[in-house]
């Protein structure tokens, strides 16, 4: 791959699609880890679902140590200590097909290797890392990461739990207590911050067995039930000085980029959860019987399914083109000889990117699943069938690894915090908007797909650049306190980053020649832009009516309404195609 | 123990539909998924179960596109040491004499003891290729096979099962082919590791001119097979209801099935 792209960049200018990873640039590494790991959840952990949800003795653990066999949970861990060492990209696969068999098991799984073991590959220092990543790799030892307290949500760095040094100094002594840990009752090893004398945010490992540790009961839950989260409880709890993680008083660092990556492989889960609703919800509409034929054959069933599948498309286009990004700077850093210090850069740099990811994708999933529940009808909303189940997990993505109203906020904020520091040219993107708007007023859009769209999509990122722009220049520093502007800037970003990331890839698909998969792949994404257009210019004259009046709000709305300027085309027809694709495999057709 | 394991790359037809080209004699496969044959699975299995037991060396032939790499690749992942695909447009790949003589030719001159196939294959159902295979190479074989014991390094004493569950044991003497049933032992999955060192293993690309197969005698003018007609029969229903008492419906359903000698 060629050039880095900088985070936030996407919103400024046209892509190259060569820049770009996609699913079709699966090597043959990643497809037969793709297999190994789609098998393993079809043959050992779909079987066992029921014994997952009702949390039966041992039933989860056993699944993670025999995933750990295969290799399939130590893919971010270096092989010295005794990982696999995979790329990004393998991680994502195996992430998505962990999420193929309800919420439980993937959520278990995922704050395992993820914001559980991550902490300690990324920060550990050398003993840590051979005390513990050999154990966490295997899935011997589970591990937790315990961030949230009672009044410390959101807002996590108002840690109440405290960590005092003991008087021989061999100890910190932490009093304080986390709560909504997932994989409390089985972790052996716990990530957990504290501030040291109640001032300095540390990060730290505990054994879960270390004295003054103590676990409370399950909470009872909406879904994910068949995953254990319960309160941890530091009551005096002796904390090895040697188990500090990373410095004192940077414990910020570890927690948030920590959740960056937690965020992006969120929207990987979403990926395999959204393609099993396609499945089960596509296999039932064809075998269920009303007014004399398959539901699947109504048109309004056909619009649902197909509305699934675009949003899956878009999801799992987003999801790999992150992890393209984020695998090309880690393996730069890492070619340079990387210090800790240098991958908590490069994960930071693509913070919006992980934001759109865990947003985006935990809401497209969760009206997958309830339009599955929908295409069952009262089936659905019963616990006989699959639906009920995916509707009841989904909904727990959009509150961990921070809400996505506090992931909507990092969105926008993060690009004009790097705006300001000149690391992207934002700024002159506005400077510029007269000089951008001025040739739209006689442009013909291109007659040729996908350049058409491609032409549609660059407008509206000059439509985010007029209203952030002016947002920015009316409240300033204050935008901070326009909340609902800021999300619905984040709402511009998202759209625009789903339905770009499916467009670079229809058109890498389409240099490899014109196929089946390139022209259903075309079709979506046309059916998502069409669809998004006047949402987005409504969106953007609302922001608009907040922030400007009179002339200046006048002129506001005559550029957002050029740069929304599009002919309307006919979506029900290839949307038809599209469900009539997913009927002749009962699948999610583009996977491989 | 010297070993060939024997795959097919075949559809996956049980959820797609099938649908027949224009040609009658083949179908669209662009919706199927592709992977190795069932039965093929537990022979592979079944070989690196028995290099892990005596020490051995196992070597995978296929007949098939570039697209069954993959396919390959995984057989090496879980243990297969390397592999050769035979990939000729010639070859009459729907005459199982055919394709046994294809194997064949890759596997004469050297030396082995066991060469081990699927009992059948999911897409054609001849059943004949592995049999066929031992024809050619003038070696013994056993069909159908559910148990392999190596005795002595000699010999195997291969479990075939028959109708009703019966078991017949055979003995016979090295080398042999032999025919793998399903549910043999439980096919492991191929770990990242496996995977990875699976990329380094040696996968030769042969055409019949490499394995110094004359063309003439495994094409389709060789085959004594002729593939006239593929068709998709025509769905009839005939459902008779049976009215009355119960004692009566009972009855006349009995009648039924004594007439139609189904009891
Ligand atoms: C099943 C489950 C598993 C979990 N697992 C873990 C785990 O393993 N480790 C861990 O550390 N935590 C875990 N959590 C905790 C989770 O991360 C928190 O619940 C989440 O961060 C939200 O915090 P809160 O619940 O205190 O909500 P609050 O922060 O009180 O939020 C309540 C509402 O207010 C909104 N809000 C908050 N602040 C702002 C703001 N500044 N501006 C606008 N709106 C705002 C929120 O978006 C939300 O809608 C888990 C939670 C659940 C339910």
């Amino acid at each position: 791959m060629s050039e880095l792209i900088k985070g936030g960049a996407f919103l400024l200018g046209p892509v190259d699609e060569n820049t770009v990873f996609t699913p079709e640039d699966f090597d043959d590494v990643h497809l037969m880890i793709k297999k190994t790991s789609y098998d393993f959840m079809v043959n050992k952990v779909e079987p066992r679902i029921d014994e997952i949800e009702e949390k039966a003795e041992g039933v989860t653990l056993d699944l993670i140590r025999q995933a750990g066999e295969l290799g399939l949970i130590g893919s971010d861990i270096p092989e010295e200590y005794g990982g696999e060492e995979a790329d990004k990209i393998t991680t994502m696969i195996i992430t998505e097909n962990a999420s193929i068999c309800g919420g439980s098991y993937a959520t278990s799984f995922g704050a395992h290797t993820g914001i559980g073991t991550l902490p300690i590959v990324y920060f550990g220092n050398e003993e840590q890392k051979k005390k513990y990543l050999p154990g966490l790799a295997s899935g011997e030892k589970i591990a937790a990461y315990a961030l949230t307290e009672p009044e410390a949500g959101s807002d996590a760095l108002n840690c109440k739990t405290k960590a005092v040094l003991s008087d021989d100094k061999n100890y910190y002594i932490l009093n304080g207590a986390k709560q909504y840990i997932t994989n409390a009752a089985w972790a052996e090893v716990i990530v957990t911050y504290a501030k040291i004398d109640g001032e300095r945010f540390t990060a730290f490992i505990v054994d879960a067995d270390s004295e003054g540790v103590s676990i409370d009961p399950e909470e009872k839950k909406m879904g994910i039930k068949g995953s254990s989260t319960c309160s941890v409880i530091f009551d005096n709890a002796k904390v090895p000085v040697e188990n500090m993680l990373w410095e004192e008083g940077k414990g910020h660092q570890v927690a948030f980029n920590i959740l960056n990556i937690g965020r992006f492989k969120l929207g990987a889960g979403c990926v395999g959860g959204s393609k099993k609703v396609i499945e089960f919800s596509s296999a039932y509409a064809l075998q269920r019987i009303q007014f004399k034929q398959p539901i699947a054959q109504f048109n309004i069933i056909k619009n649902k399914v197909a509305n699934m599948t675009i949003l899956t498309y878009l999801m799992e286009s987003l999801v790999y083109r992150v992890a393209g990004m984020i695998e090309d700077k880690l393996s730069a850093v890492k070619a340079s000889g990387a210090a800790a210090s240098d991958i908590v850069q490069a994960i930071q740099e693509y913070a919006i990117e992980c934001s759109i990811s865990k947003v985006w994708c935990s809401e497209a999933m969760d009206y997958i699943a309830d339009e599955g529940v929908q295409i069952f009808g009262g089936y659905g909303y019963g616990q006989e069938y699959p639906a009920e189940r995916s509707y009841r997990d989904s909904r727990i993505n959009r509150i961990f690894e921070g809400t996505n109203e506090v992931n909507r906020m990092i969105i926008p904020g993060t690009l004009l915090g790097k705006a300001m520091k000149q690391e992207i040219p934002f700024m002159e993107a506005v400077m510029n908007l007269g000089a951008a708007l001025k040739p739209l007023k006689d442009a013909e859009a291109p007659a040729e797909s996908p350049a058409r769209e491609e032409f549609y999509l660059q407008n509206l990122k000059t439509l985010f650049t007029l209203v952030a722009g002016n947002a920015a220049q009316k409240f300033g520093a204050d935008i901070k306190n326009e909340q609902e502007i800021l999300c619905r800037l984040a709402d511009i970003a998202m759209d625009i980053f789903a339905a770009e990331s499916g467009l670079l890839r229809v058109k890498k698909m389409m240099a490899n020649g014109e196929s089946e998969a390139s022209k259903m792949a075309l079709k979506m994404t046309q059916c998502y832009i069409y669809e998004m257009i006047p949402r987005l210019e409504a969106w953007g004259k609302e922001i608009i009516a907040a922030t400007l009046e009179g002339e200046a709000a006048s002129k506001a709305y005559s550029g957002i309404r050029l740069c929304c300027n599009f002919e309307p085309a006919d979506i029900y027809g290839p949307k038809r195609e599209i469900a009539d694709a997913v009927y002749a495999g009962k699948k999610y057709f583009l996977d491989r | 123990m010297k070993m060939f394991v024997c795959i097919k790359y075949v559809p996956d037809t049980s959820e797609a539909e099938v649908k027949v080209n224009p040609d009658g004699v083949s179908v669209d496969s662009s919706r199927f998924s592709f992977d190795i044959n069932d039965a093929d699975n537990y022979a592979v299995e079944e070989s690196v179960l028995i290099k892990e037991a005596n020490e051995g060396d196992i070597t995978v032939l296929s007949i098939g596109p570039k697209q069954s790499d993959v396919m390959i690749r995984m057989a090496m992942a879980k243990g297969c040491d390397r592999a050769v695909r035979i990939e000729d447009e010639r070859i009459a790949g729907y005459d199982p004499l055919m394709v046994a003589k294809v194997l064949g030719g890759a596997v004469k001159g050297q030396e082995f003891d066991l060469v081990l196939t699927g009992c059948m294959a999911s897409d054609d159902w001849h059943m004949t290729t592995g049999v066929a295979l031992a024809e050619e190479l003038g070696v013994n074989h056993v069909s159908m096979v559910k148990k392999v014991e190596i005795l002595d390094g000699k010999k195997v004493k291969a479990y075939r099962e028959l109708e009703g569950g019966l078991m017949e044991v055979v003995e016979v003497e090295l080398p042999v082919v032999l025919t793998i049933q399903t549910g043999i032992n439980e096919p492991r999955y191929a770990p990242i590791r496996g995977i990875r060192e699976a990329q380094k293993k040696e996968l030769k690309v042969a055409n019949l001119d490499d394995l110094g197969i004359d063309a003439a005698e495994v094409n389709a003018d060789a085959s004594l097979v002729v593939l006239e007609q593929l068709y998709i029969p025509q769905v009839e229903s005939s459902a008779e209801f049976i009215e009355g008492e119960p004692d009566v419906k009972a009855e006349k359903l009995a009648s039924i099935l004594v007439k139609g000698g189904l009891v």
